[in-house]
C-alpha cells in the first residue's frame, strides 16, 4: 500500500453500499480501517464528512471524505491508479459502458428490489419485484455484452459492474432463505447465476461480504419491526 | 482525430439533460449532427440506440450509442482529452466531489422543479418549491466550496458541476415565470444567484440554452395533454 495513506471506512455491517467500497479496497489491494457506524447514534465524524446524506459510507482519505458508494469506487480507482488491477477500462466507451450499467444496477435492481423490501402491500411488493426481475432479465444480456465471453462485466478481471452488483450478494442469497425466491435464476439468467458463483468464491469478496446468515436475522428482524409499527399504528 | 467525423447527438429541445451533453460538446469544441426526437413517438434510431431506457440524449460516436447525460459528459471529456477544455478536474478528490454534487442535482433539484409543474394542488406545489430551495441552499454552500472564490464551481471558467447544474437553470426561469417561486434570492443564496447569471451569459449557454418561453410552452402542452388542475399564469 502506498506509504503514508490512510483510509478509514465509517459503515454499516448490513449495508450493500458499504459493501461495495470494501469489495473495492480489497480487489485493490488496499488496507484501511473499518469503523462500525452506530446509524441510530451516528457520530460526530460521520456528520460533518456527510452533512447533506449523513449516510454511510464515507471514505475518509487522509482526512478528506468521499461520499456515495459508486463515486467512491471510482475515487479508489483514480487515486491509487498505480496500485492493484484497474477497476474501470482504459479505453473511454468501455468506460461509458461500465458506468452505464452501474447506474443501472442502482437505479433499475436495487430501488425496486428495496421498495419490494420495504412495501406495506402485496401490490407494491410485488411490482417492486416484478421490476426487479425485469431488471436481472436485462442484466443478464448485459453481462454476455460485456464479458464477450470471459467471467466478469469488466471481461478477465472483476470491474466496476462487477464490484456494483457483487454487493448485492449476501442479501440475494438471504433473500433466497427467507422468500424461497432466487433472484438470479439459474434456468432464466444462467450467465448471472454463474457469476455469482464465480464471484462469491473471490479471496476480496469473501472477505468483503457479511456472513449470509447474519443477514438473514437481521433482516427477519427488520421485518418484525416494520410489521410491529404498522400494527401499532392501526391500533391507534 | 479519429472518427470525429461521424457524431450524432438524439436529443430533445427542451431537456435539460440533453441541453448538458450539448454544453459538454461546445466545451470540446465539437461539431455533431443534432437529431430532434419526438418522444411521443419515438424513431426506431432513438429505440435502436437506447434499448434500455429509450431516453434521450443519445450520443452516437462512429455508431456506437452512449446513453445517461452525465456518463456522455465524461466519455466527451476522455475520448476528445486533448480537444478544447478540459471539463474534469485532474485531482481525483475534486472529480469525487463534483461527481456527488451532479449526482445530487440530478437526485433532488430535478424532481423537486419537475414536481412544481405537475403538482395538482397548491399545496403540493408549494411542498415541492420548499424542496427545490433546500437544494438551492446547499449548492450555495457547495459553490462557496467548491469555486473557492472564483466565478465558477470549477474555477475559472465552466466545468462539470457547472453543466451539471447549470443545464436546469432555463427552467428554473420558466417554472418561476408560469408559478412564480423565486429559486435565486440575492439575500438567501448571493453566491449561486451571481453564478446563475454569469453562467447564462457564457457564449456557450447563449448558443446551446433554449429560451426559457420554449420550456413554458412545452409544460402548457405536457399539462394540456395529461391534464392539471391547477393552471399556469
Amino acid at each position: 500500500m502506498a506509504g503514508g495513506d490512510d483510509l478509514k471506512l465509517l459503515g454499516a455491517w448490513a449495508s450493500p453500499f458499504v459493501t461495495r467500497v470494501k469489495l473495492a479496497l480489497n480487489f485493490k489491494g488496499l488496507s484501511f480501517e473499518d469503523v462500525e457506524e452506530d446509524l441510530s447514534n451516528k457520530s460526530e465524524l460521520l456528520l460533518s464528512s456527510n452533512p447533506v446524506h449523513k449516510k454511510v459510507p464515507v471514505l475518509v482519505h487522509n482526512g478528506k471524505p468521499i461520499c456515495e458508494s459508486v463515486i467512491i469506487v471510482q475515487y479508489i480507482d483514480e487515486a491509487f491508479a498505480g496500485i492493484g488491477p484497474a477497476l474501470l477500462p482504459s479505453d473511454p466507451y468501455e468506460r461509458a459502458i461500465a458506468r452505464f450499467w452501474a447506474a443501472y444496477v442502482d437505479d433499475k435492481l436495487v430501488a425496486p428490489w428495496v421498495q419490494s423490501l420495504r412495501a406495506k402491500t402485496e401490490e407494491e411488493k410485488s411490482e417492486g419485484l416484478k421490476q426487479t426481475f425485469a431488471a436481472v432479465e436485462t442484466l443478464e444480456g448485459a453481462l454476455r455484452e460485456c464479458s464477450k465471453g470471459e467471467g466478469y462485466f469488466g471481461g478477465e478481471t472483476v470491474g466496476l459492474v462487477d464490484i456494483s452488483l457483487g454487493s448485492l450478494l449476501s442479501w440475494l442469497n438471504a433473500t433466497e432463505v427467507i422468500s424461497g425466491t432466487k433472484i438470479f435464476d439459474p434456468v432464466k439468467t444462467p450467465l448471472l447465476a454463474a457469476w455469482m458463483e464465480r464471484f462469491s468464491k473471490l479471496d476480496a469478496a469473501k472477505a468483503a461480504l457479511p456472513e449470509v446468515d447474519r443477514v438473514v436475522e437481521f433482516a427477519k428482524k427488520r421485518q418484525a419491526q416494520a410489521a410491529a409499527a404498522a400494527a401499532a399504528s392501526e391500533t391507534k | 482525430m479519429a472518427g470525429e467525423g461521424d457524431i450524432k447527438l438524439l436529443g430533445m429541445v427542451v431537456s435539460p439533460f440533453v441541453v448538458r451533453v450539448r454544453m459538454a460538446l461546445h466545451r470540446k469544441g465539437v461539431s455533431y449532427e443534432y437529431v430532434e426526437q419526438d418522444l411521443f413517438n419515438k424513431s426506431e434510431l432513438l429505440l435502436r440506440s437506447n434499448p434500455v431506457n429509450k431516453k434521450v440524449p443519445v450520443l452516437i460516436h462512429g455508431g456506437k450509442p452512449i446513453c445517461e447525460s452525465l456518463v456522455i459528459v465524461q466519455y466527451a471529456d476522455e475520448v476528445w482529452s486533448g480537444k478544447g477544455a478540459s471539463i474534469f478536474p485532474a485531482d481525483p478528490h475534486e472529480r469525487a466531489v463534483a461527481r456527488f454534487w451532479a449526482a445530487y442535482v440530478d437526485d433532488k433539484l430535478f424532481p423537486a422543479y419537475i414536481g412544481i409543474m405537475k403538482a395538482a394542488t397548491e399545496e403540493a406545489r408549494a411542498e415541492k418549491a420548499k424542496e427545490a430551495l433546500v437544494v438551492l441552499a446547499n449548492l450555495e454552500e457547495a459553490f462557496a466550496q467548491c469555486s473557492k472564490g472564483k466565478p465558477f464551481f470549477a474555477g475559472d471558467s465552466v466545468g462539470y458541476l457547472d453543466l451539471a447544474v447549470g443545464c436546469n437553470l432555463f427552467w428554473l426561469e420558466a417554472i418561476r415565470k408560469m408559478f412564480g417561486v423565486t429559486f435565486f434570492d440575492v439575500g438567501k443564496t448571493p453566491l449561486l444567484a451571481a453564478w446563475a447569471e454569469r453562467f447564462a451569459g457564457t457564449e456557450m449557454a447563449r448558443e446551446v440554452v433554449p429560451d426559457a418561453d420554449t420550456a413554458v410552452v412545452f409544460a402548457k402542452k405536457l399539462q394540456a395533454r395529461f391534464g392539471s388542475n391547477t393552471s399556469a399564469k
